[in-house]
């Protein structure tokens, strides 16, 4: 596990014994170690069977209409805006977050228009148009998009993944159909933003207008 | 309109609670209730207080649902985990813990399914098999920490030991586990999730 003192927190971490100074330390040592994220997923789904062998017990009947009136009670469930998007993007959820938007593409189907091998489960809820951006394995994404009208003549749909304040083409498309998929051919990660701008024919190297559409926060 | 959810994975009921399907919100409470409130019941030994766990940690789940990634964790564990958090919170704050070993549980409650009492009972005998293999310090701090809510420095002073001590039973002993349990443990962490079961 390397030399860094903090990877031999990963149990405790998963565990839920660390004292809050050290829990403060290690998720900021986490965001950025790959190898302790791919040991905090194996040793959860250990700290998951000590869940289980915890052995089940029935609540009590009232519990359950209790949850459910208190969750009732929260919505509608907004994406939440996170801190790390840029300025312009958050403008843009926070004008999107008024608006009621569909999600009519979740579907199984979908998963015949993606790579088989992979399970298109997760949608990331779009800001702007109809959609979302469908997830598959190690940062392999999908962008699926409803009732886009066409790019306008001598101009393309050109798809981004954004992180931070650097975004990185990940294709172009023209809509026009029903339904549009489009396999971003750049991968996204934790934190990471599709976004789609018009872009003259044949695409830019970097976005020259804000996105018309963003995805929540992947 | 009542609808049958039973036919999808844990992580598509999670996405339908995301877009505020509280039907769907009621069927993750009726997979995941009863495990919730027997781990809940043990950290707190205090039926009051185990719910109040499991109803803030189910609001968490509600609230939290549209950023969960299927890609990082299964449901299953995304939801204990959270489940385990509350717990731990609150015992922390009412000073409740205690380490001595709690009877069993009754497991002959009204469970969903005759599959569901015999999943659980088969997980549970095989994850308490695996701890029994473990070096008797390692099982004692996993058991403190996880199921008695104890920080790693509160259990290094209650063991006398030293930090450092406490750090490598916990890292070498939940490594082992994760070992002895093997396959599941791995596949459950990463495995790409199936639309349906």
């Amino acid at each position: 596990m390397g030399t860094d003192p903090l990877h031999e927190l990963t149990a405790a971490y998963v565990l839920d014994a660390l004292d809050p100074a050290d829990e403060a330390a290690y998720e900021e040592h986490l965001a950025h170690c790959a190898a302790c994220q791919e040991e905090v997923a194996l040793l959860s789904g250990t700290a998951t069977a000590l869940a289980l062998a915890a052995g089940p017990a029935d609540p009590p009947d009232a519990l359950r209409g209790r949850i459910l009136d208190a969750a009732r009670a929260e919505r509608p469930n907004v994406v939440p805006l996170r801190p790390r998007w840029s300025a312009p993007l958050a403008a843009a959820a926070a004008i999107a977050a008024c608006a009621v938007v569909g999600l009519g593409v979740w579907n199984i189907s979908l998963h015949h228009r993606l790579d088989r091998t992979e399970s298109a489960l997760r949608g990331v809820p779009l800001h702007g148009a109809a959609g979302s951006v469908v997830l598959g394995v190690n940062g392999r994404a999908a962008l699926v998009v409803t009732d886009l009208a066409a790019a306008p003549k001598g101009r393309t749909y050109e798809a981004w993944v954004i992180d931070g304040t650097s975004a990185a083409s990940a294709g172009l498309f023209h809509g026009g159909e029903k339904t549009v998929v489009v396999q971003l051919g750049r991968r996204v990660r934790h934190g990471s933003v599709v976004g789609v701008t018009v872009e003259p024919a044949g695409g830019s190297a970097q976005p020259t207008t804000q996105p018309f559409i963003t995805s929540a926060a992947i | 309109m009542p609808r049958d959810l039973a036919h999808l994975s844990d992580e598509a009921i999670v996405a339908l609670a995301a877009r505020s399907d509280e039907v769907a919100f009621g069927e993750l409470y009726d997979r995941y209730g009863r495990v919730a409130y027997g781990l809940a019941l043990r950290v707190l030994r205090d039926e009051a207080l185990a719910e109040d766990a499991v109803q803030e940690a189910f609001l968490a789940i509600w609230r939290g649902a549209s950023r969960f990634i299927p890609e990082r964790a299964k449901a299953s564990t995304w939801i204990l985990t959270l489940v385990h958090r509350r717990a731990v919170d609150l015992v922390r704050r009412e000073e409740r813990r205690r380490a001595d070993p709690l009877e069993d549980t009754d497991l002959a409650g009204a469970e969903r399914s005759a599959e569901d009492v015999a999943w659980l009972r088969f997980e549970r005998e095989r994850v308490q098999g695996a701890l029994r293999q473990l070096p008797d310090q390692q099982r004692e701090a996993i058991e403190l920490a996880y199921y008695g809510g104890f920080t790693q420095s509160e259990l290094a002073e209650r063991l006398g030991q030293p930090l450092g001590t406490i750090k490598s039973r916990m890292f070498a002993g939940l490594t082992r586990l994760s070992e002895l349990l093997d396959a599941p443990a791995k596949g459950d962490a990463w495995a790409p999730t199936p639309f349906t079961n």
